[in-house]
């Protein structure tokens, strides 16, 4: 219950050292344990200076702008108060070690100001996962993919295809129920009104997912050994984070780098060199290495075209090629010494995985929506291959759960648990 | 001292003293008059879509209507009958006579007692009701108390400027008790509705209409076998026209429904004739049903034109209608005003949740229907005998029957209008199907005593035969044996391809329990992914909002779901998602300030 309740805090910003850090509470608490440290609180939303005291010993530890935003508007529904301090390890140590020392203050658990924005009804949960994201997002496309979801237009956009669900229901059941009445048919446009609804969901589950965009969509680098894979990998984010030697199979793990190129999140997977290998270590690197080329967003391909693995989004290169001309049209160019091809390598990414970054206003889904929306594609090609009204309105019907599963009108203990499996703390 | 009191002797009244009378509770029902037990108050039918389901529920849990409505058959129709066996409604005619008296029977043979007199007040000690106090001053004292009032709460009848105090046509109204419910806050809504004129059978033209004779195979409402089956007997449809219209648009101002004298909601899916005529003016004309009302009564009930036109609009208006030009009506049609109370201050027995013993069932509770008032009556009549001889209670689940849709659904969603039971309402409707209600209901009904002994030998023999033809069905059979192609697999599995019941059907044992263990088969695969969507939602059923959680504390909810989750109040967070108009962040909301209460 709210007045039980204990009062929150975090570091809400990156870890110090940085030039400023932001600490947030949360709670009833608040405010006291905010004054007990800064003194009379500036007006709500405005910034005001102050000197952050420690009430133990009278000790000033920083100083700092200190801004508050009063329940029920601000975005967990409780008191906030934000203190913006210089950023230094033991200031910021100093400074929480004097807000813990009041009774009924704690450290945030993660996820846990989210958590108190949703139980305090200020937000739902396709907005709270959009909210997530939107804070973790470190690049442009992930801000603009979680915007779309933290303004709560797949929650609109679902809303809409329930009500169209109820009313092809309702032109079902009719049919069962009123088995006197004249008007005891099926409604001939039942199979395209299916159709237009099965058109709309297709089109959002082709829509991005979520995922890869948080992690980084996988760009993994495969070949036969000492192709230099490893080399070109160190060239691209130019750092040395591989280690790189002539002799063939030294990478025998998969190594990834993150790196944003225009804003996209990508994740080079360096793999280990795909052949026949006896040594037992080099084998476990190898059958990860095939697992990575599955799993892989983009298959960068550096062996000969012929014996490249089937990849729905492939590159196949020339690598080397300060040593020669490639061999195949279809290859690309690259060197890692001279930097030729680089560039295009690059713009070739880009290309690729151009069905996997939302365009400007697209939504995006989770794996867990899609799941969902999938079931709800499934259940509206079973409704149209159907004759039975019964069982046309029974896949209606399991198509309105799944739509229910995704907003958490069904089910909604399961549905929480898998949102609050990723959010961290402080957010 | 009385174990259990029932006031009201109709559908609903009569299953709640049977079944708490099977369960050994000492029972009488209070009713107007002792005669009247049993009644048919409209329509002379029993079943349906939805309906029927409930009827064979309340036959699986020992109940009186089914056994009453088969020995008084005289039509008998399959609805749904192509339409998959999980939506098929039994419904059948039954003579009116003949029902009542088999009620009768059932309500002696029972053990429950009759009593003859106006209930005029409940006698209220310490918030906890111990019995009634009739009209005449005596008292009637009762460990727990069964309102099954029916319309008779307050009732007031209309036809055209007419208006007289009544309950049903030549009965009372108990309008004292009605005065102190409403006092107490417990009755305060009204309802409406109505019932058509009844024709004389002798004045119609049968040759101008459309028989609908009775389904040629026999089959039963109830588990246990018909031993003296009745002539059976055809229904005929009549259709209003153009002319039958424009008489009564001609007559709408003189309607008690559209002059605005009566305020009550009727119910929309069986709306008065009028209300066809204004809602749906486009239509050239309604069918009418004739069902007669007995083998040796020459009533017949025009289903499809319930109305409460002055008497002189409905004798014009079947006077356009082709068939019935010269039909006579022994009595004219009216609407039916009364007080029922809002349900969603049930708890699922049914018993009040500010007055303890005291339990509602039937039409007071917002429903229409003889079939739902008796098998809420059952429920409550199960659990009123629970609570006096501390029982295990009769607890039902909407994943399981019928009848835990129907409650389920009152005392979480309320009524806006009277509630008719409808297929669409349950979503696990491919397993809640007529002819499985005993393999539904039988371990609930075995173990809590609701079965004499006649029905107990029934059910188990029942389910042994169910055992036996599911053994057949696992057997594997190889394609020649069923004139198929594939390889071998279970009789089960073969019936899942197309056009292989009949092959299949002649492998199995023939006795009545196959066509049931064949439709399981059929269903299986729709009923596994229910079931899955049962299990996804076990965490929600196993959160539980403590009793009296005051919803207004819980942080971040507003007002009006405040109020949506205060008047139903759920006891899991399933039931709250379950509330009308509950969101998505409400739920979540609820969810927090339950897992705060356990961790914080």
């Amino acid at each position: 219950m709210a007045a039980e309740r204990s009062t929150i805090v975090a570091l809400s910003s990156g870890r110090p050292p940085a030039a400023i850090a932001i600490i947030r509470l949360s709670g009833p608490d608040a405010c006291a344990a905010a004054t007990a440290l800064a003194g009379p609180l500036p007006t709500p939303r405005h910034a005001g200076l102050r000197s952050i005291v420690d009430p133990a010993t009278g000790g000033i530890l920083d100083s700092a702008l200190v801004l508050h935003f009063p329940a029920p508007a601000s975005v967990t529904g409780e008191e906030i108060v934000e203190l913006h301090c210089h950023g230094g390890r033991a200031v910021v140590e100093a400074v929480l070690r004097a807000l813990f020392a009041r009774p009924g203050v704690r450290l945030a658990e993660p996820g846990e100001f989210t958590r108190r924005a949703l139980a305090s009804g200020r937000i739902d949960l396709t907005e709270a996962e959009g909210l997530a994201d939107l804070l973790a997002a470190e690049t442009e496309i992930q801000r603009r993919a979680a915007q779309s979801r933290a303004g709560g237009q797949l929650r609109d956009l679902l809303a809409g295809w329930r009500t169209r669900l109820l009313d092809l229901s309702a032109a079902a059941e009719v049919v069962i129920d009123y088995p006197d009445e004249e008007d005891g048919i099926v409604a001939p446009s039942l199979a395209a009104d299916l159709d237009s609804l099965a058109g709309d969901v297709r089109a959002l589950l082709a829509s991005p997912r979520v995922e890869p965009l948080r992690d980084g969509l996988r760009i993994v680098f495969a070949g036969p050994p000492n192709v230099g894979k490893s080399s070109l990998v160190n060239v691209l984010c130019k750092s040395e984070r591989a280690i790189v030697t002539p002799i063939a199979g030294t990478t025998r793990d998969s190594i990834e780098v993150p790196l944003a190129i225009d804003g996209l999140p990508l994740l080079l997977v360096d793999t280990a060199g795909l052949r026949e290998s006896s040594d037992s270590v080099e084998r476990l690197g190898i059958a990860r290495a095939e697992q990575e080329v599955d799993r892989a967003d983009v298959l960068v391909w550096l062996g000969a075209p012929d014996e490249a693995p089937s990849h729905p989004r492939r590159i196949l290169l020339h690598p080397k090629a300060d040593l020669g001309p490639p061999s195949n049209a279809s290859q690309l160019a690259v060197s890692a010494i001279s930097g030729e091809g680089l560039a295009e390598l690059l713009g070739a990414i880009a290309e690729a995985t151009a069905g996997l970054i939302p365009s400007p206003r697209q939504l995006t889904l989770t794996e867990r929506e899609a799941g969902h929306v999938s079931d709800l594609l499934g259940a509206l090609e079973a409704a149209k291959a159907q004759s039975l009204a019964l069982l046309i309105a029974e896949e209606l019907r399991y198509g309105r759960e799944a739509i229910d599963r995704i907003t958490g009108l069904s089910s909604i203990d399961a549905v929480l648990d898998a949102l609050f499996a990723r959010f961290c703390l402080g957010k | 001292m009385l174990d259990v009191l029932v006031i009201g002797g109709g559908h609903s009244g009569v299953e709640a003293a049977c079944a708490a009378a099977r369960r050994g509770a000492r029972v009488a029902i209070l009713t107007f008059t002792a005669a009247d037990i049993g009644q048919m108050s409209c329509n002379p039918s029993v079943g349906g879509v939805g309906k029927g389901h409930l009827v064979r529920e309340v036959d699986a849990l020992g109940g009186v209507m089914a056994r009453a409505a088969d020995r008084a058959a005289i039509h008998r129709r399959m609805l749904n009958a192509s339409k998959g066996a999980a939506v098929r409604g039994p419904r059948v005619q039954a003579d009116r006579r003949r029902f009542a008296k088999a009620v009768r029977e059932a309500v002696f043979a029972a053990g429950v007692n009759t009593i003859e007199g106006e209930a005029a007040a409940l006698h209220l000690h310490n918030g906890r009701v111990s019995g009634v106090i009739l009209a005449d001053g005596a008292a009637v004292r009762a460990g727990a108390v069964v309102l099954a009032t029916g319309t008779f709460l307050g009732a007031t009848l209309y036809r055209g400027e007419e208006r007289w105090s009544g309950g049903r046509e030549g009965a009372s109204s108990a309008s004292c008790l009605a005065h102190q419910l409403r006092e107490a806050g417990l009755a305060n809504g009204t309802l409406k509705t109505g019932t058509p004129p009844r024709l004389d059978g002798r004045t119609i033209d049968w040759s101008r209409l459309t028989p609908q004779p009775s389904d040629a195979q026999p089959w039963t409402l109830a588990l246990a076998a018909n031993p003296a089956p009745l002539p059976q007997l055809a229904c005929a449809i009549a259709r209003t026209t153009a002319a039958t219209h424009d008489v009564i648009r001609a007559g709408l101002s003189r309607s008690p429904l559209f002059a605005g004298d009566i305020s009550g909601r009727g119910p929309r899916y069986c709306p008065s004739i009028e209300d066809k005529v204004v809602r749906f003016g486009d239509r050239d004309g309604h069918q009418i049903f004739l069902e007669p009302e007995g083998l040796d009564d020459p009533i017949v009930y025009p289903n499809g034109i319930s109305t409460s036109l002055p008497v002189d609009v409905q004798e014009a208006m079947l006077g356009t209608i082709a068939g019935l030009e010269r039909a006579r009506f022994t009595r004219p049609g009216y609407a039916v005003e009364y007080a029922y109370a809002d349900p969603r201050r049930l708890r699922s027995s049914l018993e009040h949740r500010d007055i303890a013993g005291l339990f509602l069932a039937g039409q007071i509770n917002g429903t229409t229907g003889y079939e739902e008032a008796a098998a809420q009556g059952l429920l409550a009549g199960a659990n009123a005998a629970a609570l006096v001889l501390d029982f295990e209670p009769l607890e039902v689940d909407r994943a399981t029957s019928y009848l835990g849709v129907l409650i389920d659904d009152l005392t979480l969603q309320g009524v806006s209008e009277p509630y008719r039971m409808l297929t669409a309402r349950a979503e696990h409707r491919l397993h809640l199907r007529s002819d499985n209600a005993v393999a539904r209901l039988a371990p609930d009904a075995i173990r809590l005593g609701l079965l004499d002994q006649d029905q107990k030998a029934r059910t188990l023999s029942h389910l042994d035969a169910l055992g036996r033809a599911g053994d057949a069905l696992a057997q594997v059979a190889d394609a020649a044996t069923l004139g198929a192609a594939g390889a071998s697999r279970p009789l089960s599995k073969w019936l899942l391809q197309p056009g292989l019941v009949e092959a299949v059907r002649s492998q199995l044992p023939s006795d009545g329990a196959t066509g049931e263990a064949i439709e399981n088969s059929q269903y299986a695969p729709y009923v596994a992914r229910q079931q899955a969507e049962i299990g996804r939602r076990a965490k929600d059923r196993r959160l539980r909002l403590p009793a009296n959680t005051d919803f207004s504390v819980v942080p971040g909810l507003s007002h009006e779901m405040i109020e949506r989750l205060s008047a139903s109040a759920p006891e899991t967070l399933d039931q709250a998602s379950r509330v009308p108009g509950v969101t998505p962040a409400a739920l979540a909301a609820l969810h927090f300030s339950i897992a705060c209460r356990v961790t914080n």
